[in-house]
């Protein structure tokens, strides 16, 4: 009997390990959910002089799109958000982070820009608020400003079409 | 056209692991010494296959080959040469042809050194060395090939990882993986053993020079990772229970557990079944170091490459050679093991006590590294086990093990008397108490009582070490004469004992007397710590090769001495923008001082880190005297004397299988 006993152990490790496969590691729950999103006053991207606050992203569902140029990841993800900007049905609200004014703008010019706004943060100071730490993630916010889902990572098309596009038609971001 | 070369060499190396594998099982079986004849050509034509194709991609990345899309992701034409090269097991598909590479090596050995066993034990051994083979190398054709193309190439590659462009980092993944890799034949002969229904002196005896090496290399992989990270990461820390890291402890835990009990199945013929189930144990846990790095379940400063298809590979990997394994063990395991007898006071009872404590030690990190991961499995949430987990259940499992450790080295095989011990260990009680007095006196501080405990546990390991020498030699004409002359085996293990003693004390007095500050300094500033004055000079930038510069000089005084300048750096690696810190450290016997930069803050100033680091160097030391320990034990006569040979020949010739 007890030299079954070893097998019995491998048995539940390797159950464990088949369902910690189907988990995402990389996600976090984040206490931020259901809560209203940070107060900013932050310059926007694109014109130093202006200034972003909460109020520009209320009365709207956003997607806010934490990204920057020295980010390689957000490479892979941003195919996927120039598709969504295309479509028009919901704003996406880009929030640079730690980045170089020129760099950044070089990096959307080369690129693409997806973003209806991008609000820059050089010095990272929304993105500590927000909890960033890992570029890129992506917060959904309802038209009353509060958050309502997070994804640290690139999105991919499994994450927009099962989790992000439901959430917003839910909200009443689409048509 | 080359790199494509390298892949039809996999190919043919695959199907010659089938070959390995089958037929000599086959023939060890049925008794065709044809069959059986196969095992050595094989594994050896497949050895060959294995290093032309890592020639080919390591010819890749020398010519810059970024139709390749290994070498593109991680190779750049700014790359240094010496790194350039050790790209090629910087990543995923590199490192599992290394891997491969390596495990055909070490059936190259067993080809050569298999001389004294009988050829039946060593072509089931060598087969089941292919057949993990044919494992690994389907696993890296259909989910990983390092020779896929990307067409069309790109100008230039997107660098190797800037973490791994270090010095340390060229060799510490070819030495652990030598470790986590050489578990394999130690597997292959509990396999072989089970599958023949017997363990015999002389088989015990062949496995333990092999037990030993592959445990040497995870040690100094292990050290050597540790002491990377302490230089590398710029915080000073030196062991962080990160999952990859506990991952390559587990099998180290086990590797020592199991030539421990080697040594009485193989001295006394007793333990056989826990020895065998070591065995499984250890490559078990090779392969689920494997499975944490490359499936992304557990997230780490090391996991790169994750991908969910190749976590599904390696997991039916592991269940089919571990599970199988298992079963095996379950099917034959109670007619294979018989033998053995022992008194409940005897060395062979404090082996025992101590293996089956480094089991409970290593079951202690498996839980710990995959407790995240149950509790996740099961809905209940996301937590993470960290330091305070490890350290307290670590240490609770090694006192015990270190106190037994030092009765097992004084008792005697088969029977012994309690009062006899007792007597015996007076002696390096006493020296033990009094040495720990001594250095605590030295160290002075506010935490004596919980130093003074782990130091005085690795002080008992040192003088019931060095009292034991000396028992050895007592009484004989010439001592002097005779301590060197001595057994490798003996000798080795004394070594070993003492680095690890070493280790302990650079650990705990590390963890307890270690200063850290934190500071903002501007050029000019100064800040004092553990009595030692940093000195802020100023900045400078330079170019490197493939990154820009950030270089502060600080200098270093005691009382107003000038001891040595440091320059930490802060590193810019431009293609992958990857900001890395190099720390300035002035290494030393006793003390180690380490400064690191952090960010540039207003004006011209930076936050600094800054650490007097006392018996730091102790840690890696002391895994180089158990290292070196291993390596002298490895070569003992008795291992390999002619006498052992002809006894196993003259087995072999009266021992006409069935």
């Amino acid at each position: 009997m007890r030299y079954v006993i070893p097998l019995g152990v491998f048995i539940v490790l390797v159950t464990l390990l088949a369902i910690g496969l189907r988990l995402d590691p990389s996600y976090v729950p984040s206490p931020l959910i259901d809560k209203p999103m940070p107060s900013f006053e932050l310059p926007d991207l694109a014109n130093e002089a202006e200034l972003l606050t909460n109020s520009d992203i209320i009365g709207k569902p956003h997607l806010l799109n934490v990204w920057a140029s020295w980010c390689a990841a957000c490479r892979t993800e941003h195919p996927l958000l120039m598709t969504l900007a295309q479509s028009g049905e919901t704003p996406i609200l880009g929030l640079n982070y730690k980045d170089a004014r020129d760099d950044a703008l070089a990096w959307l010019e080369r690129h693409g820009d997806p973003y209806a706004r991008t609000v820059f943060d050089h010095a990272g100071k929304l993105g500590l608020d927000l909890g960033v730490y890992g570029v890129p993630e992506t917060f959904l916010i309802d038209s009353e400003g509060v958050i309502r889902y997070k994804q640290i990572g690139p999105i991919t098309s499994d994450i927009l079409e099962s989790i992000i596009e439901p959430m917003l038609e839910g909200l009443g971001g689409k048509k | 056209m080359i790199p494509e070369l390298g892949h039809f060499m996999l190919s043919l190396a695959l199907s010659v692991a089938c070959v390995q594998a089958v037929v000599p099982l086959i023939g060890a079986i049925r008794g065709h010494s044809n069959w059986i004849a196969l095992a050595t050509p094989t594994a050896r034509i497949q050895f060959f296959l294995l290093l032309a194709a890592f020639i080919i991609l390591t010819h890749a990345f020398l010519t810059n080959d970024f139709s390749v899309a290994y070498v593109a992701q991680n190779s750049n034409t700014a790359l240094p040469l010496a790194y350039r090269l050790s790209a090629v097991w910087g990543a995923h598909e590199g490192s599992l042809l290394l891997w491969v590479l390596i495990l055909s090596g070490w059936t190259y050995a067993v080809t050569i050194f298999d001389e004294g066993l009988p050829p039946r034990f060593s072509a089931l051994v060598i087969s089941v060395l292919g057949a993990v083979s044919i494992g690994f190398l389907s696993f890296m054709l259909f989910t990983s090939n390092p020779f896929n193309r990307l067409i069309p190439a790109v100008a230039d590659g997107g660098d190797l990882n800037p973490l791994l462009q270090d010095p340390g980092l060229i060799i510490h993944p070819p030495i652990l993986y030598l470790g986590y890799v050489g578990s394999s034949v130690a597997f292959a002969f509990a396999i072989a053993a089970l599958i023949q229904g017997r363990i015999t002196a002389q088989a015990a005896r062949w496995i333990r020079p092999w037990a030993i090496a592959t445990w040497i290399f995870l040690t100094l992989g292990i050290a050597l990772g540790s002491w990377w990270a302490y230089y590398e990461l710029g915080w000073g820390g030196w062991w962080f229970w990160d999952p990859v890291e506990n991952a390559s402890f587990m099998p180290w835990l086990l590797g020592t557990a199991l030539i421990h009990s080697l040594a009485v199945t193989e001295k006394r013929g007793a333990f056989k079944n826990w020895t065998v189930l070591l065995a499984l144990a250890t490559f078990a846990l090779s392969l689920l170091g494997t499975f944490l790095v490359r499936s992304g379940v557990l997230t780490s400063v090391h996991a790169f490459a994750t991908d969910p298809g190749r976590g599904i590979f390696i997991l039916a990997l592991l269940g089919t050679v571990i599970g199988g394994s298992l079963i095996l063990y379950a099917w034959r395991g109670p007619s294979t093991f018989a033998g053995g007898n022992y008194e409940p006071i005897s060395r062979e009872v404090f082996l025992l006590l101590n293996s089956s404590l480094l089991a409970v030690a290593t079951a202690t990190v498996l839980l710990g590294t995959l407790y995240p991961l149950a509790l996740e499995a099961l809905g209940l949430g996301k937590i993470s086990v960290g330091p305070p987990y490890f350290n307290v259940v670590f240490s609770a499992v090694m006192l015990p093990l270190i106190a037994i450790l030092g009765i097992g080295q004084f008792s005697r095989w088969k029977s012994d008397s309690p009062q006899r011990l007792v007597q015996r260990l007076a002696y390096p009680f006493s020296a033990a108490v009094a040495a720990t007095a001594i250095m605590m006196i030295m160290l002075g501080g506010q935490k004596v009582i919980a130093a003074g405990v782990g130091i005085g546990f690795a002080m008992w390991v040192i003088a019931t070490t060095l009292f034991g020498i000396r028992e050895r030699c007592h009484g004989r004409r010439h001592p002097w004469f005779i301590i060197f002359n001595l057994p490798r085996a003996f000798v080795g293990q004394c070594i070993a004992h003492i680095g690890f003693a070493c280790t302990i004390i650079g650990v705990v007095v590390t963890s307890f007397y270690s200063i850290d500050e934190h500071q903002r300094l501007a050029p000019g500033d100064s800040a004092e710590i553990g009595g030692y004055e940093f000195l802020f000079v100023g900045l400078r930038t330079y170019t490197g090769p493939n990154y820009q510069s950030t270089e502060g000089n600080f200098e270093l005084r005691r009382d107003g001495r000038f001891i040595t300048t440091l320059k930490p750096e802060k590193r810019l690696y431009h293609v992958r923008n990857m900001p890395m810190t190099e720390a300035g450290i002035a290494p030393g016997f006793t003390r180690d001082l380490y400064v690191s930069l952090g960010e540039p803050l207003e004006g011209n100033a930076w936050s600094v880190r800054m650490h007097f680091k006392p018996f730091v160097r102790w840690i890696w030391l002391g895994a180089l005297l158990m290292a070196c320990g291993g390596f002298i034990a490895m070569f003992d006569t008795r291992l390999r004397s002619p006498k052992a040979v002809r006894t196993v020949a003259i087995i072999k010739a009266s021992n006409v299988d069935p």
